[in-house]
């Protein structure tokens, strides 16, 4: 923590204090698909950006995968104007 | 008199054609300017990702651009439509994130710098021969890697790779890659969201239509 501390103030005119990054963390804690996410101020810092990245990494895959079975249905689909009025009816 | 007159006109051509290059630029820049000033009024209230309502904005988006990629080729490569997806995504997100905004300019500058990027790797590449030092500048550099590596601490180290993460952070502050990261995920749950339904209409009505 201390280290911390001392970053922050060579950080140069703007000084980003503990609460701030602990504010921005507690944030991103919520965002996390954990179980245990209701337990806030258990897990530290390091660990929430860990998951964090994991998380990211985890949706980019998620998109990639999304989106080569998207692109197999957009190849056989017949017409898309029908799959758009569909859409737009369903939503 | 006609060759002088010859001599004098590509060199205005020449000119009117860079103070035009240089009018689309300023133009551009300032209709991105008008756009990010307006939008920095509205900067407290960020887009929320989870109602219904952003959703389908998102997803007809999407449509849209899914159909241009299909009309485009014949064959829609998974890469195309992943960067459709994106750029519908930083399209809906109205320019207010950094993330968005780096999506947006960075077709523009694939597209430009291509070209200047193959030229510096050639460059680089008859450097090191002609010096033949390659062996020692590859030492060195593990070397220095290797020392930052130790000397950040680890929440440090963090934040460097999520801000690689994060499209566009790569320069900024730890607070400021800490808050486009918690925009980033609830867009990319978005976008999961509204491509996974996409998918099932589409796999759907693929099924009923061949019955």
């Amino acid at each position: 923590m201390s280290s911390r501390r001392s970053r922050s103030r060579h950080a140069g005119s703007s000084r980003i204090t503990d609460d701030q990054i602990n504010d921005l963390v507690s944030k991103l804690q919520q965002l996390l698909p954990e179980m245990h996410n209701r337990r806030s101020d258990k897990k530290s810092a390091t660990k929430v950006l860990q998951e964090t990245c994991n998380y990211i990494r985890s949706l980019h895959r998620e998109v990639d995968d999304l989106s080569e079975r998207l692109s197999e249905l957009l190849e056989n689909a017949d017409t898309t104007q029908a799959d758009l009025i569909r859409s737009l009816i369903m939503q | 008199m006609s060759s002088s007159l010859m001599s004098a006109n590509p060199a205005l051509n020449s000119g009117r054609s860079s103070t035009r290059r240089r009018n689309k630029k300023k133009i551009q820049s300032h209709a991105i300017a008008e756009n990010l000033s307006s939008n920095d009024q509205h900067q407290n209230s960020p887009i929320e990702w989870k109602s219904d309502a952003q959703q389908q904005i998102y997803s007809s988006k999407l449509l849209q651009a899914l159909r241009q990629v299909r009309n485009g080729d014949g064959s829609p490569a998974p890469k195309r439509v992943h960067e459709a997806a994106d750029r519908a995504l930083a399209t809906t997100a109205k320019g207010r994130t950094r993330w968005s905004r780096a999506i947006l300019t960075n077709r523009l500058k694939l597209k430009f710098m291509k070209k200047n990027n193959i030229v510096k790797r050639q460059r680089k590449v008859m450097t090191s021969i002609s010096t033949g030092n390659s062996r020692s500048q590859r030492k060195s550099k593990v070397k220095i890697l290797r020392l930052k590596s130790k000397s950040l601490p680890a929440f440090q180290r963090k934040v460097r790779v999520l801000s690689r993460l994060v499209p566009g952070c790569r320069k900024q502050p730890m607070p400021v890659v800490l808050e486009e990261a918690t925009d980033y995920i609830a867009a990319l749950e978005m976008q999961v969201r509204a491509m996974s339904a996409l998918a099932e209409l589409l796999s759907v009505s693929g099924s009923s239509s061949s019955h």
